[in-house]
């Protein structure tokens, strides 16, 4: 029974010395190492493999290799588990595992199965027409019913732990496909000193090649396909890959290639990736990705057992299988009589049935010659066999082919159907080329590119071996010509095949007397002949409109199989040419491509950089509970023992206006300012006035956008005449960067002035709080510490052993306060100092919580307030605006609505409770009892707990919010379904005077 | 993903770049008495047309240059791409 269905002779890639075991459905079987799950499980008489998606038919392979609709299959278990993947794509590994989709309890037995009984009632469209209404009825029941039905397979709902790579590679000549062309082309390119990568999918290289018998030179196709690629290895300049998938064809010659690195290994290393995603940067691509044979449809034309005939073949040639031992070969045209030739070769004699009247091809006469008959003019009209074809029952054409005459039943346990080829145009359509249609083989081929692509051989409707060498030799010299010197062509060897004739526009084949089964064009979307009818007749004409009404080439498959027959009857049906119907469009990826391939290593602690300061280690030795600020990680609070949150922010803030606390504020942006005008260009960025500013002397600064609004704000000081330091936001630092860069070089490129970001090179501590002068004056003896030495907005240089600190006296807390800068590799060290020094003056660290709670508490604006929305009236800073002079967005501020009284302002709250805390993003409303939709006045845009006054306080910008203070209102939060009656009060809730940070 | 010569460094990929919009708006003069519809035009009215586009882009992760590029915004093709103080050759 194992392995039953394998041919006796080893000519093909398989090695039958290496048996590799693998489970399906539980059961154990064995193939050989080369084979497929699919040839394996073929070779094991199984050709049962899952069941359809709307109907849930009994499904099997149709296809060897990306244009397999049907036989998906659930691969592996747990974390490693995988739905979807077609069984002609896995190579066997020992221990693989895989199971059937869509089938409950099981394949054999599919209680979903009830639906192809009830077909009738799943038309085209069936979903778009029952699911409308009543509306009520969607998310309850009609959607989940819909997603336990829809989706084949299950995704793993664990992380996957896989390791993915991406790789970045720049060639001359990108080749896509190994067959004859390909192999031609690429051969000319390279020895004509072009830098040349060639990609095939499957585990070998040779294409048709290796399944055709022709002769190139004096060799077989087989032969000098890998006579070619053995010289292609041995080139300094060429990259092969097998196992790769050119998926997709991006814009400027982008494509990107999917490579299985180490899915049929046994055991990979640990740190070998699993698959990798190249992206090919080509300067030219040659499509040679062949073609793909066309099903035919007709009655029950989907069972198990019902292949392409050069799927038969390749599995016959390259993996010694057979899809069955009474064969039935179905076909409109003389290629198919290739596999009644190998079906012979294995002794085994076929059925032949060919729509035409004759045909006097050379493959035809062959196969009469070995006394076999042909049933011409016939064609199969229906099958039986429900979990596997077990017969046919064929018919006689009348002369217009549209009935049957007379119909036979015949036993059979497979048919190998032609309809003909179908170039595979996709990626050419991907990167633009306009297709057109080619009526000698009734199929789009490239045409007019819009990239630097070139279809050749098959792909391009070149059928013949002769052309496509021939096209192969040509192109590859005549591209690589474009990137080297050489001209050095290679000639076309003479090449030997057999010749055919014309096949028969024949896809369909008519119903059986008396009944209508379905005769399926799309395999993984279970769409029939009835239904591209039914769509037609309601009015669908565009054939993009056709595609999403009855799902039609929509599959993961993406209508490899399907598209052409779908097309080929609409325009039967409407009576039109296929090019007046036109081709839906073709869309990447061209195969289903693993989501963590595309991830890359970007996942986890990859996913972003981390951005840590030099102090960072301390503040995890110190129990720090960390926040993400953009890419940073800062210290958020300190708990001390079992504190929860707000009891150690709170007690870290208290500390600051009590006694002294340190913070690291690396985080902040600080850009180096140099050049004669840079007075005058930061005269230009700021809203207040800065050629006046004194050496030794910092400034706070507003800056807009042109449109009025606050971009950002920061503390900048003069170092010497021409020599300023920036400091920015945390969150704006890299866009005030760009900000200053877009107007030296874009707009007054006279300036002479230069910008550079040092936020990386400096370490900065702020030491905060009523003690720290005293603190200062013990760190810095030889500084005068005092108010008239070292006065608010002050700077000093100094140092602390040996290492040069810059000491500004700035403070956001709202505190006597000091910010020390030291070089950043001294940043832990100058703190471990502080903070040692700072013992006897209580200090302690705060977070990014305790700062919030200071800066609030006094009404200093930050990201909250300044959100892109706010011009400097709306925040409190009028006075930082200057009359006298222009800068970047104030003619924006004198516009109508930006002058009007009444508009939203900064304002302070506390609630009447003095206990509830008010959540950010609260709306203010005056009347509680009020009736929606509600006037609103404003919104809540920070808030503290405060601890000067040991209540709640926020900041909210609320309409006319000057003349609304001393009112009561409401604070609302739909979201917390709570209302807090709060009363308006100044924003600066705490030392309005600022009597403090000059103190 | 587009192909961009930076005149400075040479072909990079779009992912080093960030876009700067329309290359030919000109900043009013600092001081210049201006209505607010002008003002109006220069700081939200763009022309968003089907084809040829004068550009700014800042090489954001490599030089930090702005500088200007001639594309055509159907079809993604690169005609050109020049300094500020240069004017595109095509
Ligand atoms: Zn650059």
């Amino acid at each position: 029974m194992f392995n039953s269905f394998r041919t006796t002779n080893s000519t093909g890639l398989i090695n039958k010395d290496k048996k590799i075991n693998f489970t399906f459905n539980g059961t154990i079987y064995h193939g050989y190492e080369g084979d497929t799950l699919a040839s394996a499980l073929i070779a094991n008489g199984v050709h049962l493999v899952g069941r359809s998606f709307k109907y849930h038919r009994p499904r099997g392979f149709l296809g060897v290799g990306v244009e397999e609709p049907n036989a998906m299959v659930q691969l592996h278990d747990g974390n490693k588990s995988e739905p979807n993947i077609i069984a002609t794509e896995v190579e066997l590994v020992e221990g693989l595992k895989a199971k059937s989709q869509n089938c409950w309890p099981s394949v054999q037995f599919d209680i979903g199965e009830i639906n192809n009984v009830l077909n009738r009632f799943f038309p085209a469209g069936f979903y778009y027409k029952t699911f409308m209404w009543p509306k009520s009825f969607w998310m309850k029941i009609y959607e989940p019913f819909i997603r336990k039905a829809a989706g084949m397979g299950k995704a793993p709902l664990l992380p996957d732990p896989d390791r993915y790579e991406h790789n970045y590679e720049h060639c001359d000549v990108l080749v896509v496909g190994s067959g004859p062309s390909g192999l031609a082309s690429a051969l000319a390119a390279a020895k004509n000193g072009a830098r040349v990568i060639l990609a095939e999918d499957k585990p070998n290289f040779g294409g048709s090649l290796l399944t055709d018998e022709v002769t190139i030179g004096n060799m077989s196709g087989k032969e000098w396909a890998s006579d070619t690629i053995s010289q292609l290895k041995s080139m300094p300049n060429v990259i092969l890959k097998k196992r790769s998938q050119v998926f997709g064809y991006y814009d400027h010659n982008m494509t990107v290639m999917i490579e299985r690195v180490s899915d049929h290994i046994e055991n990979p290393s640990k740190y070998t990736p699993r698959q990798r995603l190249h992206y090919i940067r080509a300067g030219e691509v040659i499509v040679s990705t062949g073609s793909i044979e066309r099903p035919i449809s007709f009655g029950n034309n989907d069972r198990p057992g019902i292949v392409l005939a050069s799927a038969a073949k390749e599995y016959m040639k390259v993996y010694e299988t057979l899809v069955g031992k009474k064969p039935i070969i179905f076909t409109n045209n003389d290629t198919a009589y290739s596999t009644a030739l190998e079906f012979i070769k294995n002794d085994i004699e076929p059925i032949i049935v060919d729509t035409r009247d004759s045909s006097n091809g050379e493959l035809v006469k062959e196969v009469q010659q070995k006394g076999i008959s042909i049933k011409f003019n016939s064609g199969i009209a229906d099958t039986k066999g429900h979990l596997k074809i077990n017969s046919a029952i064929i018919g006689k054409l009348d002369s217009s082919k549209e009935s049957f005459i007379s119909e036979e039943t015949v036993e059979c346990d497979c048919i190998c159907m032609s309809g003909g080829w179908t170039p595979t145009v996709h990626l050419s359509s991907q990167a633009g080329n306009k297709l057109k249609f080619n009526e000698d083989i009734d199929a789009f081929v490239p045409d007019k590119k819009r990239q630097k692509e070139t279809a050749i051989g098959a792909a391009n409707g070149s059928f013949t071996l002769n052309q496509s060498l021939a096209e192969g030799f040509q192109v590859g010299f005549d591209l690589s010509n474009k990137f080297t010197d050489q001209n050095n062509p290679t000639n076309s060897p003479n090449s030997n095949e057999p010749s055919y004739e014309k096949h028969e526009k024949l896809w369909c084949m008519p119903l059986p007397s008396g009944k209508k089964p379905k005769r399926f064009i799309d395999f993984q979307n279970d769409v029939a002949v009835s239904d591209v009818e039914l769509a037609i007749r309601e009015g669908f004409r565009s054939i993009e409109h056709v595609k999403r009404y009855t799902t039609l080439g929509m599959a993961g498959d993406q209508g490899k199989t399907s598209n052409l027959n779908g097309l080929q009857y609409v325009s039967k049906i409407e009576k039109k040419i296929v090019p007046e119907v036109g081709h839906t469009t073709f869309r990447p990826p061209y195969t289903p491509v693993t989501i963590g391939a595309i991830v890359g290593r970007e996942v986890g602690n990859h996913y972003l950089p981390t951005r840590k300061s030099p102090i960072h280690t301390w503040h995890e030795e110190n129990n720090a509970v960390f926040v993400a600020a953009g890419l940073w990680q800062r210290p958020r609070y300190y708990p001390r023992g079992s504190e929860d949150m707000n009891s150690a922010v709170n007690r870290e803030a208290a500390n600051v206006r009590k006694n002294v606390g340190i913070c690291d504020v690396t985080t902040l942006g600080k850009i180096d300012i140099k050049g004669p005008d840079a007075p005058e260009f930061l005269n230009r960025v700021y809203t207040n006035a800065w050629l006046k500013l004194p050496v030794g002397k910092a400034r706070y600064g507003v800056m807009l956008r042109e449109d009025g609004m606050v971009f950002d704000d920061g503390t900048t000081s003069r170092l010497s005449e021409n020599h300023f330091h920036m400091t920015t936001t945390t969150a704006q630092a890299a866009n005030v960067l760009s900000h200053l860069e877009y107007y030296l070089q874009v707009v007054w490129p006279d300036l002479d002035v230069n910008v550079l970001s040092t936020t990386e090179q400096w370490s900065g501590i702020a030491v905060a709080g009523p003690k720290s002068r005293d603190l200062l004056s013990k760190l810095f003896p030889d500084v005068d510490m005092s108010n008239e030495g070292l006065p608010f907005m002050g700077l000093v240089d100094s140092s602390i052993d040996g290492i040069k600190a810059r000491i500004y006296r700035i403070s956001f807390s709202g505190e006597l306060a000091y910010e020390v800068n030291v070089e950043s590799n001294y940043g832990l060290y100058i703190w471990k100092k502080i903070m040692e020094e700072g013992q006897s003056f209580d200090i302690q660290p705060y977070g990014t919580e305790a700062l919030s709670t200071l800066r609030i508490e006094m009404g200093h604006v930050a990201g909250a307030e300044l959100d892109g929305r706010t011009i400097p009236f709306d925040v409190g800073l009028n006075s930082m605006v200057s009359q006298k002079k222009d800068f970047i967005g104030k003619r924006s501020l004198s516009k109508d609505a930006f002058t009007e009284s009444d508009r939203q302002t900064i304002v302070g709250l506390v609630p009447l409770d003095k206990k509830t805390k008010i959540p950010e993003g609260s709306h203010i409303i005056e009347d509680n009892s009020a009736v929606a939709p509600i006037p609103k006045l404003g919104h809540v845009s920070s808030s503290c707990w405060s601890v000067e006054y040991n209540n709640p306080f926020s900041i909210a910008i609320i309409k006319d919010g000057k003349n609304k203070i001393g009112k009561n209102l409401y604070a609302v939060s739909p979201l917390k379904d709570i209302s807090i009656p709060v009363e308006v009060v100044s924003s600066h809730y705490v030392d309005p005077e600022g009597s403090r940070v000059r103190s | 993903m587009l192909e961009i010569k930076c005149p400075y460094c040479g072909k990079r990929s779009q992912n080093e770049f960030s876009y700067g919009g329309d290359a030919t708006i000109k900043r009013p003069q600092l001081g210049e008495e201006i209505s607010t519809e002008d003002w109006d035009n220069f700081v939200y009215y763009r022309d968003n047309p089907r084809g040829k586009h004068s550009e700014l882009w800042h090489h954001v992760s490599g030089c930090r240059q702005w500088f200007k590029v001639s594309r055509d915004t159907a079809t993604h093709e690169i005609f050109d791409t020049c300094k500020m103080n240069e004017d595109f050759n095509v």
